[in-house]
């Protein structure tokens, strides 16, 4: 087992940094826009980059949510471990609103399908795009691409990517975890 | 990593106190679903399963047969009066007929004690248990422990009375076994006749006078008197009964604390309970039912996902 550190705490904070900058360029004053992030993972980064964005544009009233995929994954009955739900937090409507869902990495692309096929049982956004922190590249079971990238890398299929966050009781750090 | 134990939902002395917890997490999350605009998931598209009652009921076959198409799963009714058991088919080969048309899972009832555990043992599909006789019916005991939690916090500490015809209940057992592997305390309440004999020995404290229960419990679960049950005689009336045990406004304005009422239905009002105790604020009997919904989809769906 061989970890290989791509992003430290103070570059990490850089690109998300980064990536608020980009979310406003494109987004503007974010009205009809909804932040929501993925559970169980990508709720750590959503909660950072809707707390940056308020550091940045002021408090204000940003639709945010959370999204649990469970029952949408294609891997249900597929000898996988049992899928245990987690929380799910919308407590506004999808219709017409831009999306942007967030999730820490982005490999076959399989759970942004079920992401998507979640957040149509809440209504019909007008757009949703993507914004991830890690985008494995070319590992895509999937037509599914990234509009947000924090940092692209290449992996081997049996690499894992790990990101910590401090609020998991870690620190701050994506890494990539080799099995040679 | 958090997995349920059993392969079959046959009674609740089979699971434990974290497959029971599981089932409330997952069914946390279902009762949100059910309570939003599109109130169904995709999860079971590829699962078909059998509702088989050989026994009447309405409450449970259809909480069943909602939970099953909120959760997408193809489904098909079976009750034995319209059926080849009336034939002479066995119970075995009845559901073995079933089977071959690739079913996955059968939800049954049955009034023989056992019939589930006995299936299980025969057939290739997970079982869940809607009833067997007087012995168990564990969603009843999942969906009235989930309804405790929701309204009260917890089950842990909780001190639950079931006040009616211990005897013939199996709402009665599911529901002691239950409440106490979740550490609440559990009272039976009614009439010597319709408690058993040792049910002291399961753990539970045993209370002849309504009054002194209601004033010790907490919840109060008021069950049906089950009449056609009851091949003889065990209380000479039933406004006997209801004078002794029957739940009205009276006494439930005579205690000094609020308790809450549940009742697993089909109500018989002004026998156990009166309609304005049962329509009151105290009663979460509707809850139960909603929450029935939620419970089944979280036992399907954990026992599917298998």
């Amino acid at each position: 087992m061989n970890a290989r550190t791509i992003l430290e705490k103070k570059q990490l904070d850089i690109t998300l940094d980064r990536l608020c900058f980009e979310l406003i360029e494109r987004l503007g004053d974010f009205k009809d826009t909804a932040l929501i992030g993925m559970q169980p993972r990508g709720i750590f980064l959503s909660r950072r980059i809707k707390e940056k964005l308020e550091t940045i544009l002021g408090k204000q009233n940003f639709l945010y949510g959370e999204l649990d995929i469970s029952f949408y994954r294609d891997d249900f009955r597929r000898g996988h471990d049992q899928i245990v739900p987690s929380e799910l937090k919308i407590d506004f409507t999808i219709q017409d609103k831009k999306i942007v869902l967030i999730d820490d990495v982005l490999y076959t692309g399989r759970s942004i399908r079920a992401a998507l096929d979640a957040l149509t049982d809440f209504g019909r956004p007008a757009k949703v795009e993507l914004l991830v922190l890690v985008d494995r590249k070319y590992s895509r079971d999937l037509p599914i691409q990234p509009d947000y990238v924090g940092v692209a890398v290449d992996t081997r299929t049996d690499d894992k990517v790990k990101v910590d966050w401090k609020e998991n009781g870690k620190k701050d750090a994506v890494h990539i975890v080799t099995n040679a | 990593m958090k997995k349920f134990s059993q392969r079959h939902l046959l009674g609740i002395k089979d699971i434990t106190a974290d497959d029971i917890q599981l089932v409330f997490e997952t069914a946390d999350n279902f009762k949100s679903i059910i309570n939003r605009p599109i109130k169904k998931v995709p999860s079971l598209r590829d699962v078909t399963i059998a509702n088989v009652f050989f026994e009447n009921s309405t409450r449970t076959r259809i909480s069943f047969e909602l939970a099953q198409k909120r959760l997408s799963a193809d489904t098909i009714n079976f009750a034995a009066s319209s059926s080849s058991v009336s034939k002479g088919e066995t119970l075995i080969d009845t559901v073995n007929n079933i089977l071959a048309m690739k079913v996955d899972m059968v939800v049954m009832r049955h009034p023989s004690p056992g019939a589930c555990q006995f299936l299980a043992k025969h057939v290739k599909a997970q079982i869940i248990n809607a009833g067997d006789g007087t012995h168990e019916h564990p969603t009843q005991a999942l969906l009235d422990a989930y309804s405790i939690r929701e309204k009260l916090g917890d089950v842990a500490g909780k001190k639950v009375v079931i006040v009616g015809d211990i005897t013939h209940s199996r709402v009665a057992l599911s529901n002691i076994i239950c409440l106490q592997k979740l550490g609440a305390e559990v009272m039976v309440c009614g009439p010597s006749t319709l408690i058993p004999k040792h049910i002291e020995s399961l753990g539970v404290k045993v209370e002849h006078n309504l009054m002194k229960a209601l004033n010790w419990c907490d919840v109060a679960n008021m069950l049906r008197i089950q009449l056609e049950r009851q091949d003889i005689k065990y209380f000479p009336s039933l406004r006997e009964y209801s004078m002794l045990y029957g739940l009205n406004k009276e006494r439930l304005q005579s205690l000094n604390k609020e308790i809450v009422i549940m009742h697993p239905g089909p109500i018989n009002r002004g026998v156990e309970i009166t309609s304005d105790v049962a329509d009151s604020k105290h009663a979460i009997i509707l809850d139960q039912v909603e929450n029935g919904v939620a419970t089944r989809m979280a036992v399907m769906f954990l026992l599917a996902g298998m």
